[in-house]
């Protein structure tokens, strides 16, 4: 039994593909019952670092513990310990709704003397009771994702890890399931998370950015915003939008420019200077500007602008 | 552009139902040339259903729609002379390279060779995919799959565009990239419909309609739906969310209550008379909160308060 308040702990991990590093030295640990975030693009190394974790595929150096065992020497008991999630759910679509449970209970060797009560506490979990004869691939995207919730949590993991849980599933099913992991993680329950859905971001306690296989950031939602931003954010409200964006493409201090709908959104280094210069300089070329306000920049934009940083090139190349 | 601007897709009294329901309901609306329309709402909503009668896939029970002049349901080869549809899974061909996919769509439609050539040499640049012209289509990601899937769809300098939930399962830097080539193409004067069911791509869209149960709930620019939201937003950050959420379920006029991840998000009535209120419970309840703002609502907070309300919302 582990004592250890700390659920995950990652040290230097490092996997390799030939001479390709899909995962580079990743260094984390999280807290029983926290909400953690892994965000990045795909390919950027977040499943492979998940398949280690969950004991699927040892890391070429470097160490993992999770649930208190060693992901590389005893794969075996993290995958008794950990309950996994995967974004296409992987539920049996033509089983019922409970034979989808008794045959996860059978897979995850759930004690044959505990089986019901843990279907009937997956069921009240899930607010699926009274659906159990219900064909799988029927039901709601929402439904499935509880169930598939459900079906992951039935042999009491301490550690769940959710790929990608939410695509596909409504926002009103979305709240619905963000207060079930809420409630787990209040359970004690660490909830393991990756999404490159940057409104999912914000639930979790927090988040890792990783790009091309390194930790680009690490902190709550509120901690990347103010830390990781470089620059600051202003919306600018001008007409017409096209010249001027191309215009602040070359302008002074403009770190990056671009349309937002009917305004635009401009990466500044300082946005007290930026301000007038920026009314100034679109006036001169005349552009129309109804406002320029600085605003809070979004996870999305703070991932951006950490990913353009770690590799310029790819930011000129898009520039078109 | 003058005043009178004739709109590139009007949509009047679209109807279709199926054995059980009424997938679309009498949706109408106009998108203007060079405009991005959203189509904004949870699956089963009913967009699916309306763009493929907008793409002449589907015939409507009721109602009409134009493309550029041309009646969608009467005369749909005219129709789609001028209309580009990319459906949710786009039929790239996983065999084929990229520079091969796009000249058998340039030569579904009809393009001519220098024309192609030049045409998909500048999408690929903004798409930046330049460098992947000679890889096979089954080898990219997921985004530049969806990316390659719209320079295919635009080949043809469609006028209009109807695209179904374009960047679901897209990474953050494709999506961006993808919405760059959105904003080229409206300087082009290309109208666009999309759907999405990203409430905060909806931000980014010069209109949205929120479609629910087949019914368009809100229809107006993202910045008057949210300045026409008659409840307040309250981000309070608190290091113990969960205990905060519990004792502000006392509090009257809260409509909404989640969990974010360092605190809690509240869509509540009469925010200004409530905030010191709020801010009393919270510390006679000694619940730690370091900061409490009110914010600007997100489409998501309108969407939602719309659909649990069961408010037949701000007829738009």
């Amino acid at each position: 039994m582990n004592h250890d308040a700390r659920s995950v702990v990652v040290e230097e991990l490092v996997k390799r593909f030939g001479d390709f590093t899909a995962v580079d030295h990743i260094n984390l640990e999280t807290r029983k019952g926290e909400i953690f975030g892994f965000l990045g693009p795909n390919g950027a190394g977040k499943s492979t670092t998940i398949r280690m974790l969950c004991g699927l595929l040892t890391p070429t150096s470097g160490r993992a513990i999770v649930a208190g065992y060693d992901v590389a020497h005893d794969p075996e008991s993290v995958r008794q310990n950990i309950g996994y999630m995967s974004q296409r759910f992987s539920l049996y679509n033509d089983l019922r709704v409970i034979e989808n449970l008794r045959l996860f209970a059978g897979l995850y060797d759930v004690p044959r003397s505990l089986v019901e009560e843990r279907i009937a506490w997956a069921l009240e979990m899930a607010n699926l009771r009274g659906q159990e004869k219900l064909i799988t691939g029927t039901l709601p995207g929402g439904w499935k994702q509880r169930l598939a919730l459900g079906c992951a949590l039935l042999h009491r993991p301490t550690i769940i890890f959710l790929d990608e849980p939410t695509s596909g599933v409504d926002p009103i099913s979305r709240r619905q399931f963000w207060d079930l992991i809420h409630r787990m993680s209040g359970e004690g329950v660490t909830v393991f998370v990756t999404t490159h859905y940057m409104e999912e971001a914000e639930y979790c306690n927090r988040l890792a950015m990783i790009y091309r296989g390194s930790m680009v950031a690490l902190g709550t939602p509120t901690e990347l915003k103010h830390k990781y931003m470089k620059g600051e954010l202003l919306l600018v409200e001008c007409e017409p939008l096209g010249p001027a964006v191309e215009a602040l493409g070359s302008a002074p201090d403009v770190v990056d420019a671009a349309v937002f709908g009917n305004a635009l959104h401009l990466v500044v280094g300082n946005a007290e200077t930026a301000i007038p210069a920026i009314t100034e300089f679109l006036r001169k070329r005349e552009i129309n500007v109804t406002d320029v306000e600085k605003i809070q920049p979004s996870l999305e934009d703070v991932f951006v602008s950490l990913t353009s940083e770690h590799d310029p090139s790819r930011n000129l190349a898009v520039q078109a | 552009m003058t005043a009178a601007v004739q709109p590139a897709l009007t949509i009047r009294g679209l109807t279709k139902s199926f054995p059980g329901i009424r997938a679309v309901d009498g949706v109408s609306c106009d998108v203007y040339p060079g405009e991005i329309f959203g189509l904004v709402g949870p699956d089963g909503a009913g967009k699916t259903t309306t763009l493929r009668m907008l793409a002449g896939v589907m015939p409507p029970d009721q109602g009409s729609a134009t493309v550029a002049g041309s009646d969608v349901v009467h005369d749909p080869e005219a129709a789609k002379h001028d209309l580009s549809y990319m459906p949710q899974r786009f039929g790239l061909y996983e065999d084929l390279t990229v520079d091969e996919n796009i000249r058998f769509y340039g030569d579904l439609f009809g393009v001519r060779a220098n024309e192609r050539r030049a045409r998909s040499a500048q999408l690929l640049e903004a798409a930046g995919m330049s460098e992947f012209r000679k890889r096979l289509a089954g080898k990219l990601s997921g985004g530049m799959k969806q990316k390659l899937g719209l320079v295919c769809a635009l080949i043809h300098h469609p006028k209009v565009i109807l695209l179904d939930e374009p960047t679901t399962g897209v990474d953050p830097v494709s999506r961006r990239d993808f919405w760059r080539i959105l904003y080229n193409l409206i300087a082009e004067g290309v109208a666009i419909l999309t759907s999405t069911a990203y409430l905060d791509e909806a931000e980014r869209c010069h209109r949205v309609a929120l479609m629910h149960e087949g019914k368009l709930l809100f229809l107006d620019t993202p910045a008057k739906l949210k300045s026409g939201f008659a409840k307040g937003v309250l981000a309070i950050l608190s290091s113990d969310a969960r205990r905060m959420k519990e004792e502000l379920k006392r509090v009257e006029g809260i409509s909404s209550l989640v969990l974010t991840g360092d605190g809690v998000h509240v869509v509540i009535e009469d925010p200004v008379r409530r905030i010191p209120q709020i801010k009393a419970q919270l510390v006679s309840a000694q619940v730690p909160f370091s900061e409490m703002r009110q914010v600007v609502p997100t489409i998501e907070d309108l969407f939602v308060d719309a659909v649990t309300s069961g408010r037949s919302g701000g007829q738009g």
